[in-house]
């Protein structure tokens, strides 16, 4: 049997990326940003999970404003680096897991959440990003990736108690699936920033510190929050993180923190990072 | 389900934030040409016709001159005014190339300098930007 043994959670900075492609991780600017994930690098050797269930969002790369789904799954067997505008990210492609992938969009959806199905797309750094700050410089990942795809940028977004319950489905879908694999749920993007307008370059310490607290232990006060909330507190992208919440619903009922990181800035964002065991 | 359920309501809350454009249907709609013509700065012979003529390039997209004007301005306050969305800009700035601190600090009315040294110092603080009415 499949089982999803634990739970990681990053934000997805785009300069992150850049920094580590240039080789700029040594830095004194980027230095702070990229020690907290030596701890999970050398986790991750020792867990060799086969399979990431990946959940982020794509930024105008794969989806524009033609299509818009609220949440997609790749079933593809392969995922191209994808041109942002400036040449592909020189990182590996992603290998998919189209069994897995299958597997979970048909459960959901007889779960009722009712997914879009891709089978051709290439991911940005919302996917690639957290593939390099957890697995470095390598000529090939180290695992299948399955990505999971939230539009958290034409509103509404979905609910945070969606996010929680999808993540809830997602580990049901897993655990019929007969083939024993090690799967981890990986929730991506966030933590406090604002990219638009006046108010640009806001981060909230203290709110973000708040919701690292509330990811363990077996609180489930995260998935109430409303977007407002967000959107007041953490910046217009700060939304970004509902998307841990399909992480962390995926968990189960209670949750042990294994290891945490913080740090501001990375260009104009709060990094966070918090690696999840789910507790029995 | 938390927050309102009901749409108007919900909505309405978007515009008490200081300082900040939510991206909704309304500015979808209003910046689908805008966004669109962006997103096609993604391929590498649209950039080159582009930086040829940027004129001639934005005439091929139904947008309005307004929204024209502001991207030959790189006016990108205006451009959310006008529907446009920010990882859709992003494409244009970054075929200027500009990263994201450059781009976003001017639309913060800060110099570059400035708005970096906020960001080292911990970012701009939350007190007084919650809510217009509240004064929070």
């Amino acid at each position: 049997m499949a089982r999803i043994t634990a739970g990681v959670a990053t934000s997805h900075i785009p300069a992150l990326g850049v920094a580590s492609d240039l080789g700029k991780t040594e830095e004194a600017y980027w230095a702070p940003a990229f020690a907290g994930y030596e701890w999970t690098r050398q986790w991750e050797r020792a867990e060799r999970p086969d399979v990431i269930i990946l959940v982020y969002n794509d930024h105008a790369t794969a989806f524009d404003m033609k299509i818009i789904p609220t949440f997609a799954i790749g079933c593809a067997e392969q995922f191209k680096p994808a041109d942002e505008g400036w040449g592909p990210r020189a990182v590996p492609v992603v290998e998919g897991h189209p069994d897995l992938a299958w597997h979970i969009a048909q459960s959901l959806i007889l779960d009722e959440f009712d997914m879009t199905i891709i089978n051709e797309m290439d991911v940005d750094h919302g996917l690639t990003v957290p593939l390099t700050m957890m697995f470095g410089k390598t000529e090939q990942w180290p695992c299948k990736v399955i990505p999971l795809a939230v539009n958290v940028v034409t509103y509404p977004p979905p609910s945070g108690n969606r996010c929680w319950a999808l993540g809830e489905a997602i580990a049901r879908a897993v655990e019929s699936f007969p083939e024993d694999l090690n799967v981890q749920i990986w929730g991506t993007g966030g933590m406090s920033h604002q990219l638009q307008g006046p108010r640009a370059g806001l981060i909230n310490a203290a709110w973000d510190n708040d919701f690292l607290d509330g990811l363990s232990g077996d609180t489930d006060r995260l998935r109430h929050i409303p977007h407002i909330e967000y959107l007041r507190e953490t910046g217009s992208e700060g939304i970004e993180m509902v998307m841990w919440l399909v992480m962390r619903g995926a968990l189960g009922r209670k949750t042990e923190q294994l290891h945490r990181h913080y740090h501001v800035p990375a260009s104009n964002t709060a990094v966070g990072h918090i690696v999840l065991r789910p507790v029995e | 389900m938390t927050g309102p359920r009901d749409i108007h309501e919900y909505l309405a809350e978007f515009e008490d934030i200081p300082g900040t454009r939510v991206f909704t249907a309304k500015r979808a709609r209003q910046g689908y040409h805008l966004n669109q013509f962006a997103m096609s700065l993604m391929k590498p012979e649209n950039r080159e016709r582009w930086k040829a003529n940027e004129r001639a390039y934005l005439d091929e997209w139904p947008m309005s001159e307004e929204q024209k004007q502001a991207m030959l301005d790189r006016d990108y306050n205006r451009l959310l005014d006008l529907g446009g969305n920010i990882y859709f800009l992003a494409k244009v700035f970054s075929t200027d190339g500009k990263s994201f601190v450059q781009a976003v600090s001017t639309m913060s009315g800060m110099s570059l300098e400035d708005y970096m040294a906020m960001m080292i110092a911990g970012g701009r603080s939350p007190e007084g930007q919650r809510s217009i009415k509240d004064k929070r």
